[in-house]
């Protein structure tokens, strides 16, 4: 019966309200019991040093997460973002540093590397049917390489024409803060709301299906790719203006860090299912994570035992509460 | 036959959401085969799956012999004797038959796998199921899938067996190694084995089983000896209504060419086939497996690439240029694949979602989703299909073989072409569901639609097709008209291209 007068009417404003918090409770559960926990383990975490410290460290790593969502998603796997975010910053770093480039070309430069570096993953890996995961770390070698032939080894001080992006402005939040959330949203509407989404479902859902029913995957596929350099190349700028430099050292093992953030949120390696709001959830957990051992006085090793922990935990927590959707529908 | 039966159940129940099975009791005895049957969605297989320790009942007990019976897992079921042939194969693809077949105690010495051993236990195992022509040392993956089957049922002959269950057995086999699986049936008969055997095919149930057990929805209908029933008989147990075969209705009436093709040839597997297509008829292609069907419709449909010949569309003239599935849609053609599982569905997504996939255009406007319009789209499609679910939302792999196969047609409704090639589109389809598709392939052709149907029911394409095309070793050897055909012409004409060859491959299908 009440299947009958659901299926007529349009599922109403609150039953969508529940359906979302039902997919982020349980982060934001974690969130806030994270904050009182660290909270009631330092006095110092709730000040607004640790809201500087968190707001700032969220952008890059965001950005680059939210590309990402995308990449596990059609089943796929980018480990060279880390290396095409510190190429895109060294590029612009130069451009700004020896060319006396404007900032807004410096942007554009540092997407367009970006692009392209994401954009030879996807070509490479669909025109000759080759495991993203080779590719990528092809071009993870790649990428490092050319930003240390690009600034000699050299960190590029760009100063003060940069930093204003990651400078806290009204309320305390920085440009690039809001660049974050801006992209997380319109990421969101785009895997939720386009074709484009549908389709990236699709294809790691089961892409021979794809094909059968007549959709091509391979631009898709490669469009993903590219974004996800086009947000490496984003994260680089910003990477940089947090700095003031261009470090060609910078993002070393970021990829895991992105990779992480987004399995947290609940993304599958299998493909088919992610979301990109859960995966900025993802990101929050990592950095009130970092922020908040090193406040409580963790030493680095210990800090990455915790996190490495958290990681293992989140993704078990998620099983769950896959398990028990597919055991209630 | 024995009073002390060898398995009794009694009021056996299973609920997941809603009841799948209740209250059923049977009894089996030693020595004979019990076939189990019914739609799909009967609770056949959760049945088995129960018996086989898979799953566990919500109601009812098990008594094995005098003790009671409650396995806990597949192993313990099979510590005491009671194996299951799932239909899902279980094989390790990259070991080797032998491996395989001994995977759980291989004959080793300190750890090392003795090798000739090994592969002499495996070689005597498949010679006594006639296929000791298999050499044991051939990895599986090697293997075409019949083969591969057989020796999944090789390996849970392997040590003791009390009771086997085989669940659609031949599905994949060809008749030579049908044959192979009765004569080992009979044999295991001989010993005092209860077998329990699902199947579709009622022909093969009157071949070998001693009594027959028909479930519908759930419920236990009837167990009956099986020289009592006739085929008629079990259908309406099955279905709960009279499913009649109109094996002689009219011709459709045929309008202009929709698809054309002229000398279409790749490698050896399809070799200069001509036919044409005309708006508003069905016409079917028989043939063995092997012979180039599936072969066939993927050239059409830009799956593959041909070798030489052209295509029309329309009854244009100059050739149509499909390079890909994409362009064969875009172009009016869909194809409902043979394995609906891997190359036709998008398990883990709703019905929604599979049902829209090759028109996005008609639910996204300017790339946007436009929710309520796809939700009325899909709803609307549901219902003139019957799919049954409890929402569009469901996701698709929770269905029934059937119910799957409707969101399929739904998806090539949605895009409304003028062409639709189906392979094999009832296969795993219970009977209702069937009747459904049937239902649905008249309309379109009603409409106006072509349809290139590839089936290995020869039943079914006599039952449902205006013309039959015949192929045999990648040629298209013949086209009956309606009225012209018998089941003795068109297997002769499906042989025909392998006669003195030697290597004629013939399918359990064609046996009717």
């Amino acid at each position: 019966m009440s299947d009958m007068t659901s299926k007529s009417v349009s599922p109403g404003f609150r039953s969508t309200l529940r359906g979302a918090l039902g997919n982020y409770i349980g982060l934001v559960i974690a969130l806030v019991a994270m904050v009182a926990l660290f909270g009631s383990l330092s006095e110092y975490f709730f000040s607004v040093s640790t809201f500087v410290t968190i707001a700032n460290d969220i952008p890059a790593i965001a950005i680059m997460a939210v590309g990402m969502t995308y990449v596990l998603i059609i089943a796929g796997i980018d480990l060279s973002v880390g290396s095409v975010m510190a190429l895109a910053a060294a590029v612009a770093g130069i451009a700004m540093v020896q060319w006396q480039w404007p900032l807004y070309l410096a942007i554009f430069v540092a997407m367009g590397v970006g692009l392209l570096a994401g954009a030879l993953n996807g070509i490479i890996s669909v025109a000759w049917c080759l495991p993203a995961f080779i590719v990528t770390l092809g071009m993870l070698e790649i990428a490092r390489g050319s930003a240390y032939i690009a600034t000699g080894s050299r960190t590029q001080y760009i100063g003060g024409a940069i930093e204003w992006l990651s400078s806290p402005m009204l309320g305390g939040v920085s440009p690039a803060f809001i660049m974050a959330i801006a992209i997380v949203i319109g990421a969101h509407l785009v895997l939720t709301r386009s074709v484009f989404g549908r389709y990236m479902i699709g294809i790691g859902t089961n892409e021979e299906a794809m094909r059968l029913a007549g959709v091509d995957p391979r631009p898709i596929k490669v469009a993903v790719y590219a974004i996800l350099g086009l947000m490496a190349g984003l994260a680089g700028i910003i990477q940089a203006s947090r700095l003031e430099a261009a470090d060609p050292n910078a993002g070393i093992g970021a990829e895991l860090v992105v990779i992480a953030s987004v399995v947290i949120g609940g993304t599958s390696l299998m493909g088919g299912r992610g979301s990109v709001i859960s995966t900025f959830f993802g990101v929050l957990v990592i950095s009130v994570l970092e922020a908040g051992l090193a406040q409580v006085g963790a030493s680095e090793p210990t800090k990455r035992i915790i996190t490495g922990c958290v990681i293992i935990v989140a993704v078990i927590l998620d099983m769950y509460r896959e398990r028990r959707r597919n055991r209630r529908s | 036959m024995n009073p002390m039966p060898l398995l009794r159940g009694e009021g056996l129940g299973k609920t997941y959401v809603t009841p799948v099975l209740s209250g059923v009791s049977f009894d089996l005895y030693a020595g004979e085969v019990l076939a189990l049957t019914g739609e799909n969605g009967a609770g056949k297989s959760t049945l088995s799956k129960i018996i086989a320790g898979l799953t566990e009942p919500t109601t009812g007990r098990l008594m094995l012999g005098e003790t009671p019976y409650a396995p806990a897992s597949r192993h313990e079921a099979e510590r005491l004797g009671v194996r299951m042939v799932l239909q899902e194969l279980g094989l390790v693809s990259t070991l080797t038959v032998a491996e395989n077949l001994l995977l759980d105690h291989l004959p080793s010495r300190s750890g090392f796998i003795r090798r000739n051993e090994l592969n002499e236990l495996a070689r005597r195992q498949m010679a006594t199921i006639g296929l000791d022509y298999i050499d044991p040392r051939t990895p599986v993956g090697e293997l075409g899938v019949g083969h591969q089957q057989m020796v999944e049922i090789a390996r849970n002959l392997v040590g003791d067996c009390r009771l086997l269950i085989l669940d659609e057995p031949t599905a994949t086999l060809t008749s030579r190694e049908i044959e192979h699986l009765f004569t080992q049936i009979a044999a295991l008969k001989a010993r005092g084995v209860g077998i329990i055997y699902i199947s579709h095919r009622l022909d093969e149930l009157a071949q070998i089983a001693d009594r027959v057990m028909v479930l519908r929805d759930g419920r236990h209908i009837d167990t009956r000896p099986m020289p009592e029933m006739t085929q008629d008989d079990i259908v309406r147990l099955m279905v709960g209504r009279d499913v009649r075969e109109e094996l002689d209705r009219p011709r459709r009436p045929a309008g202009k060419e929709v698809l054309s093709v002229r000398g279409l040839s790749r490698g050896k597997a399809v070799q200069d086939v001509s036919l044409s297509l005309h708006a508003g008829e069905v016409l079917g292609v028989a043939g063995l497996v092997g012979a180039g069907r599936t072969e066939l419709l993927r050239l059409i449909y830009g799956a593959d690439h041909a070798d030489a010949g052209d295509i029309f569309l329309d009854g244009s003239s100059t050739p149509a240029h499909i390079s890909s599935p994409v362009s064969a849609v875009r172009q009016g053609i869909g194809l409902v694949t043979e394995d609906r599982k891997a190359q036709g569905l998008l398990l883990t997504q709703s019905i929604r979602v599979n049902t829209t996939l090759a028109n996005m255009a008609a639910v996204f406007r300017k790339g946007w989703w436009q929710p309520a319009s796809e939700r009325q789209q899909v709803g609307a499609l549901r219902d003139t299909l019957a799919i049954k679910a409890y929402s569009i939302e469901q996701p698709v792999g929770e269905l029934s073989g059937g119910n799957q196969q409707k969101v399929i047609f739904a998806r090539w409704l949605h895009r409304d072409c003028k062409v639709l090639l189906l392979d094999e589109p009832t296969r795993g389809v219970d009977i209702g569901a069937r009747a459904d598709i049937y239902a649905q392939m008249d309309k379109l052709a009603a409409a106006g639609k072509g349809l290139l149907m590839v089936s290995s029911d020869l039943r079914e394409l006599m039952s449902v097709c205006d013309r039959i095309a015949v192929m045999s070793a990648g040629r298209l050897v013949s086209i009956f008209e309606r009225g012209q055909w018998t089941q003795h012409n068109l297997l002769e004409a499906a042989f025909s291209g392998y006669l003195g060859t030697g290597n004629a491959q013939p399918e359990a299908g064609s046996q009717h």
